[in-house]
């Protein structure tokens, strides 16, 4: 056994031994169901003691009285001499040779009887005794019971009870050896419990510690009985899933950054060494400049979107909320990107009515939207259809950017809001492949959803809105901004 | 002009204030806020140029405040390595006129001081601009060339109003998305320049000498044909 002994301390968090038995929680896990195991096996033990035991004098009690009773009737109907002929015949009949009787005259004289003569500390009348008493021969013990009849004449009932007091013995040893067992039953119960214990959290904490070590692969294993420790190792497990996902987020975005980063500054770098070692002329050096510049400002640019969509995604912006209306707002919008879409060949038409309130920061749905049509004019062949269209929808509204482009492959249209994500048609045009993934921060950041549609054929992009219920419910006019700068002028 | 320049880095303020050297405007820099303050509140100057983070404890923001709370009006552009929408609103809150983010071009920089620099000197407002043979009433909201009404959309107007309003400077194409569409963000594509283009077809096209003009690397200008 030995079990905290043997098992060598793994791990970084090995203490010294002492210290750890000392505040080991699976150690008082175990002691306290060694004791709660202990106090209710010996309280069950006692019990049947001292039921049994007092039954056994109940039953010997009523024997003694119920004999006495018939004696007494004998007494009443002859006398002495009957009562005398009636204890020679019971004490002749008694084949189990355990009852007792003694009959004496006032002197303690004995006139008949098995009782060699009256005990000397039977004294009182009408009062049980327990008598060491010698029949013979053998020693052994009596309950007896002390009747006083008319004419000074005394007479003692009573059983030998060595069979209870045997069974008492038996009893008080079964006791003693069932305390044994119970204190060692609960020690190893105690120490199966603290193992079992110590065998489901040890799992925990060496999972942990594996992936404090860089294993991020690794989880908590389950036993599969659904219970308690299965509840929590699941919920551990859906936090280091959601763990890993979002650190595969950060390595995807790092990588993509490296690469999206890496290769216009390379193509900087080589464009500008290029022209200081080979430039003839100063208009190709120039010519060579300016070209590095456009590849640097490209960089600036993808900087710029990762900042923006990181400080959409943490929320801050929400303080810039108002009541917006969707209706010129996307009309504007419509217009301004009309003529793109005329350049390309293709009509854009306009469904939304007009007026839509909604409660939303203008400048993200603005952009939210720019980035939409943009993709839908980018990707869109010559003489198709773009369709801006919005609608009230349930706690909000929904807006949708329709195409008749080639769409995004089903299996692509999850990963197509992540950042830097970029479909097979998508790697020959120009953009930075974070459009989407900035839609996707406003719709998040308006508690609603971006959902990429087939528009059969194209792609319907829907952005929904949920913004019903994050309205203060205060209406007052949002004009903060005009009274700050009042205010900021007069101090 | 005399420009103010408050700016840390050596070698940006070096490369701006050799630019604005060359494009004829008198510079006096500053490398810390609280020279900067010192001299924006004892000289006077038709432009400053602030960055936002400055060493020697007074940094833009407070360097524009202290000088607003002095009732100094002088126009403010604000420089700045944060791009955060609540940081340009921060800085435009404070009393900037103008901000904007780093990196930039020169051409940018230097098309924002000079519209500053005009916003500061118009007089009353002007019911009427004209730049050559283009004449736009803004009552009316008629346009005319050479005497012929053109025809406007309503935003063609205004773009057209705000490359009159500021004719004989390089706008950017930032600056149009901005002052004509109210737009902060950055459009991929060149949305701006096909606008420009469709004006172009109705000011320019059918007339022997063209107004607006293509800056490379820059934006536009509107002006009329040099003699």
């Amino acid at each position: 056994m030995g079990v905290w002994g043997l098992r060598p301390q793994r791990g970084p968090g090995a203490e010294p031994l002492a210290f750890s038995v000392i505040r080991s929680a699976s150690l008082k896990l175990a002691a306290i169901y060694g004791i709660l195991f202990a106090v209710s096996a010996f309280a069950l033990v006692l019990f049947l003691w001292w039921t049994t035991t007092g039954l056994l004098d109940q039953q010997v009690e009523a024997a003694i009285h119920a004999d006495a009773q018939g004696l007494s009737e004998r007494w009443e109907e002859g006398g002495v001499p009957a009562l005398v002929l009636t204890i020679q015949e019971r004490l002749a009949e008694n084949v189990d040779d355990d009852a007792i009787y003694l009959l004496a005259d006032a002197l303690h004289h004995r006139i008949a009887g098995n009782l060699e003569r009256w005990p000397a500390n039977v004294v009182t009348p009408s009062t049980f005794y327990e008598l060491d008493v010698a029949r013979a021969g053998m020693r052994s013990t009596a309950e007896v019971y002390r009747y006083d009849l008319p004419g000074g004449f005394r007479l003692l009932v009573g059983r030998d009870v060595k069979g209870r007091t045997q069974i008492k013995r038996l009893l008080r040893g079964t006791l003693l050896y069932s305390g044994i067992l119970v204190a060692v039953l609960a020690l190893v119960g105690g120490l199966v419990m603290r193992n079992l214990f110590r065998r489901m959290v040890a799992d925990v904490s060496s999972t942990a510690a594996a992936i404090a070590r860089g294993e991020l692969q690794r989880r908590v294993r389950r036993s599969g009985r659904g219970d308690e420790f299965d509840a929590m190792a699941e919920a551990i497990n859906t936090m280091l899933d959601r763990i890993a996902k979002l650190m595969d987020g950060v390595r995807q975005v790092s990588n993509s950054i490296a690469h999206d980063l890496r290769t216009p500054i390379a193509r900087a770098r080589a464009r500008l060494e290029d022209a200081a070692r080979n430039s003839a002329t100063e208009a190709e050096l120039r010519a060579a400049i300016d070209r590095a510049m456009a590849d640097l400002d490209a960089v600036t640019a993808v900087f710029q979107a990762l900042m923006r969509i990181a400080e959409i995604e943490a929320g801050s912006r929400r303080s810039a909320f108002a009541d917006v209306d969707l209706g010129p707002l996307l009309a504007d919008l419509a217009e301004l990107y009309s003529a793109l879409a005329e350049d390309a060949g293709l009509s854009l038409d306009l469904h939304v009515p007009d007026t839509l309130p909604v409660w939303a920061d203008r400048d993200l749905i603005q952009q939210a939207v720019a980035n939409l049509l943009d993709n839908a004019i980018k990707f869109s062949p010559p003489g198709g259809t773009v369709t801006l269209s919005a609608e009230t929808a349930e706690r909000g509204v929904r807006i949708g950017v329709a195409d008749q482009g080639p769409g995004i492959p089903e299996a692509d249209r999850a990963r197509a809001t992540e950042r830097f994500f970029r479909g097979e048609q998508a790697r020959s045009t120009p953009g930075s492949g974070l459009g989407l993934a900035l839609v996707q921060a406003v719709a998040t950041l308006h508690d609603g959803a971006l959902v990429l549609e087939d528009a059969h054929p194209g792609l319907c992009v829907v952005l929904s809105l949920h913004t019903a219920d994050m309205k203060p419910a205060s209406s007052v006019p949002h004009e903060p901004d005009i009274a700050l700068v009042a205010q900021d002028h007069g101090t | 002009m005399r420009i103010l320049l408050v700016e840390d880095d050596p070698t940006v303020a070096g490369f701006v204030a050799k630019g604005l050297r060359e494009a004829g405007h008198v510079v006096e820099h500053a490398d810390n806020g609280r020279d900067g303050l010192f001299l924006a509140a004892s000289e006077t100057f038709d432009t400053i140029i602030l960055d936002r983070m400055l060493p020697g404890g007074i940094d833009g923001i407070r360097l524009l405040e202290t000088l607003r709370s002095q009732n100094n009006t002088t126009p403010v552009l604000v420089l700045s390595a944060l791009s955060q929408v609540d940081d340009r609103v921060a800085g435009l809150k404070a009393g900037g006129d103008d901000y904007l983010t780093k990196p930039f071009a020169f051409s940018e920089l230097l098309a924002r001081v000079e519209a500053l620099t005009r916003r500061g000197k118009t007089d009353g407002p002007q019911t009427k601009l004209l730049v050559g043979d283009l004449e736009m009433d803004l009552l009316s909201r008629m346009v005319r060339r050479a005497g012929q009404k053109i025809d406007l959309q309503p935003r063609e107007f205004r773009l057209l109003e705000y490359l009159m309003r500021h004719a004989g400077q390089v706008v950017t194409r930032t600056m149009l998305l901005e002052g004509v569409w109210d737009y902060h963000f950055d459009p991929q594509t060149n949305v701006i320049d096909v606008h420009v283009s469709r004006l172009r077809q109705k000011i320019d096209k059918p007339y022997p000498s063209a107004l607006i003009h293509t800056i490379r690397n820059a934006g536009y200008m509107l002006r009329p044909e040099s003699p």
